[in-house]
């Protein structure tokens, strides 16, 4: 209704010179995931050496699956400029039912872990439909998760289905098990996301949802997909975690919903635009297990002073981002 | 001259309402085949609204849409797709996140599978050097880093690409407002080859010169109205600017205030605004009514509100003695308090007289609301009453008597008067008449040129400068729709 000539009448031509400068700082931007686990790998090199080894990877790394994982899965849900506030507890829930249900009446789990990704499918559709703000929909489905996995799990116990051990539990020759599994995670979503011509749909859907709707293509279809992606990396999160620690505990996924937001954006995502980056989650997702398990470990901070220290690293690698990102944006 | 072929598209008796504004008012237009329509009118005369109809974004509430000789009940989008009819939408419509060549597949469904990226690439590649030789956009540029005018040269050559669908009519809303000369001059001659391959263009714009020199016919629109419609050969600009204005002279209700005495009123505001080069600046006086003209978002508000601010800090080229009070004109966003009641709206902005030691006196308060409601004619049962529970007329009511009710002597007012009705209007109207002559000043911003008649001076706005500065006696609607369409780039 408004007619708005634009008040810059002639802006068309852009110098080369800030072209080439705007190419620069991205691919710095780019390159800063990756820089910092470089700097992480190298203080933990530092500190004690002989982490540096097939073994010692293995065993850092064990945990960055799940976290990488539950990482992908809130990367589906921030290109849509949504947030899931669920997925820790999520996390522990499937890891609860695969500590139990899964292993002793896989059918029913496996019912159970569907229904579960179903659940996210309608979560979506229904952020969409009722236009809800999609941080109280999942802060509540946080509780709902919680109570859940306690339902299932009151005490910590159950053991993981003996294939799921075999398979977290491979030591394939020269590489640890964890950096195939990391760099397997990050192609696949890197793949589908950026490089299929739906994907560009997805990330379009957040960055410009009025052009993308326009353009003939339907809002629901895109949030529910992502969504429901969301789910599915959230259970392949629960599993390999329960893979990993042998056994269950309905708060084991508590920490999760941080870490995979502080992975997304420490791998150069932003909240809103649809500006992701799978493999820069990945990396993010591995820096930050490094840094806020292992690091604080060989610095013999004492283990009640830990989880302080997890965050106050965590602002402080964010915080270095921001400014980097806030540098590159004054153009 | 082309061949002007059959109806392409034709809109019959198409009505549109938002709330209690028609937006379209019963329009009736066909476009033929190999045809370029012009599309003139003045601001809110429904010519965005209309072509959100054609292009399937927006649907009418009355009237039928026929394509290609076929009425169409279930009209969208996609369906406009099919039926090739493409909208270049004035707001841009790409998404910042993505490559241009990403941008292009979002348009077209068909490029998928292996290999889709080469082929958005080479499309739209292609398109762009056909449109604008010498653009310097890459396929791989992400759009969120080219500049404003390049991204409306890949929105509009975007527009022009085909795959599997045809390609029949492309609506151009203000496809230049972004360009500079150069680019506009290479758009425009490509609108007039693609119009002589036989496919037809609706071309929107608001400089005159454009429409008269690249249509074949224009249409004229006036308050969700076609008033009228014929060859460009039969137009000139005093002619288009004549039909736009709606220059019928309404029975002059204006009393006028003379005022002769101009220069020894006391001065309350004198600014210059930030883009202005040359001398010229804005001058009120006590008991003046200045109006700010132009077209929409020329800068009349970023004036406005920098006069708010300057009230309180100091300010470079902008002087203001007394309080200021701003009567905001999007009410939802910028004006009530939802959650409040309608005396407590009114009494916000003069806290200090309500106030009774530390609280605020309730007495006080009522007694406020009391007498603006009888003054101004808020239609309510209980001032008490939640806000929302008023008509969108008596909640600008309500904005105004927390203005009038304040201490400020000079009261801002941002295009106010949207989607009010007429007798309402005529009552504020009258009040600021009143207030004015009480010593009030009043900074006036309207999209609606009737109102500027209620004002003692009239600056005009273009491009975030004033460009013209008339007084009452001046002030014609062809003279300020003349300046505002000041071709000066």
């Amino acid at each position: 209704m408004t007619d708005t000539p634009s008040p810059t009448a002639s802006v068309a031509s852009a110098s080369v010179p800030a072209a080439r400068g705007i190419a620069v700082r991205r691919w710095l931007r780019a390159l800063l995931p990756a820089l910092s686990l470089v700097l992480v790998v190298t203080a933990i090199g530092v500190l004690n050496p002989r982490a540096i080894s097939y073994f010692g990877f293995s065993l850092m790394l064990g945990l960055a699956i799940p976290i990488a994982l539950a990482t992908i899965a809130q990367l589906f849900v921030i290109t849509v400029n949504d947030l899931d506030l669920s997925i820790g507890t999520f996390v522990g829930f499937v890891g609860c039912v695969t500590a139990t249900l899964l292993r002793d009446n896989p059918l029913v789990g496996i019912a159970v872990l569907v229904a579960a990704i179903g659940v996210y499918a309608g979560l979506g559709a229904l952020i969409h439909l009722r236009n809800l703000p999609s941080i109280v929909v999942t802060l509540g489905m946080s509780f709902v998760w919680q109570g859940l996995a306690i339902l299932m799990l009151p005490t910590p116990g159950g053991k993981a289905p003996d294939w799921l051990l075999t398979l977290m539990g491979l030591k394939p020759p020269f590489v640890p098990f964890p950096i195939i599994a990391a760099i397997v995670i990050a192609v696949v979503v890197h793949f589908g996301l950026m490089r299929t011509s739906y994907g560009t749909i997805l990330r379009g859907a957040g960055g410009n949802a009025a052009a993308i709707e326009r353009a003939g293509w339907s809002l629901l279809r895109t949030k529910v997909t992502m969504f429901t992606l969301a789910g599915v990396f959230g259970v392949l999160s629960g599993m390999a975690l329960i893979g990993t620690t042998t056994s269950g505990d309905a708060n084991i996924g508590n920490g999760y919903t941080l870490l995979s937001i502080a992975g997304v954006i420490l791998g150069g995502g932003e909240f809103v635009g649809g500006r992701v980056s799978p493999i820069g989650a990945v990396l993010g997702a591995l820096t930050l297990t490094l840094a806020a398990t292992q690091l604080l470990g060989f610095m013999h901070i004492p283990p009640d002073w830990q989880v302080g220290a997890n965050g106050i690293i965590l602002i402080i690698v964010l915080a270095a981002r921001a400014l980097l990102s806030r540098r590159g944006d004054a153009v | 001259m082309p061949e002007i072929g059959n109806t392409i598209v034709k809109l019959d008796g198409v009505e549109r309402h938002f709330g209690a504004v028609r937006a379209l008012d019963g329009v009736t237009i066909a476009v033929k085949a190999g045809e370029c329509v012009g599309l003139v009118g003045h601001n809110g005369a429904g010519k965005s609204t209309l072509m959100h109809v054609l292009a399937g974004t927006g649907t009418p509430d009355q009237g039928t849409i026929t394509v290609g000789g076929e009425p169409q009940t279930a009209y969208s989008v996609s369906r406009a797709q099919t039926l090739g009819i493409r909208c270049v939408f004035q707001e841009l419509s790409l998404c910042p996140n993505l490559t241009v060549a990403e941008n292009t597949r979002i348009y077209h469904p068909s490029i998928r599978g292996i290999g889709w990226r080469r082929r958005a690439s080479d499309l739209i590649s292609a398109k762009l050097d056909e449109v604008f030789p010498g653009h310097g956009i890459s396929a791989s540029d992400i759009v969120q880093d080219l500049a404003i005018g390049k991204r409306q040269m890949v929105e509009v050559a975007r527009a022009f690409t085909v795959t599997d669908a045809p390609l029949r009519l492309v609506i151009l809303d203000e496809p230049t407002s972004s360009l500079d000369a150069h680019t506009s001059s290479q758009l425009l001659s490509f609108v007039r080859r693609t119009v002589a391959s036989g496919i037809s263009c609706v071309f929107i714009s608001h400089l005159l010169g454009e429409i008269l020199g690249n249509s074949d016919r224009i249409i004229v629109m006036r308050d969700g109205k076609v008033v009228t419609a014929g060859a460009a050969s039969t137009f000139n600009r005093n002619r288009l600017v004549t039909e736009m204005g709606g220059i019928e002279a309404e029975p002059a209700a204006v009393a006028a205030a003379a005022m002769a005495d101009r220069e020894s009123r006391k001065l309350r505001v004198r600014a210059r605004p930030v883009r202005q080069s040359d001398g010229r600046e804005l001058i009120a006086r006590e008991g003046e009514i200045v109006g700010l003209a132009g077209l929409a978002a020329h800068g009349q508000t970023d004036l406005l509100l920098a006069v708010f601010r300057a009230a309180t800090q100091r300010a470079a080229n902008i002087e203001v003695s007394g309080p200021v009070a701003l009567v905001a004109g999007d009410r939802q966003t910028d004006g009530i308090f939802a959650q409040w009641s309608i005396s407590e709206n009114i009494g916000i902005r003069s806290l200090a007289r309500l106030r009774k030691g530390l609280l605020i006196s309730p007495a006080r308060e009522d007694e406020m609301a009391a007498r603006w409601r009888d003054k101004i004619g808020i239609r309510t049962p209980d001032m008490h009453n939640n806000i929302l529970s008023l008509s969108g007329g008596n909640q600008q009511k309500a904005l105004f008597a927390r203005a009038l009710g304040s201490d400020a002597g000079i009261v801002l007012m941002d295009d106010p008067m949207r989607g009010v009705d007429v007798g309402t209007k005529l009552e504020v109207y009258e009040l600021i008449r009143d207030e004015a002559r009480g010593g009030r000043t009043f900074l006036w911003y309207t999209t609606e040129t009737d109102e500027l008649k209620n004002c003692d001076h009239v600056y005009v706005f273009h491009n975030g400068r004033i460009v013209a500065d008339l007084r009452r006696d001046e002030l014609t609607e062809e003279k300020v729709i003349q300046s505002s369409f000041a071709e000066s780039a």
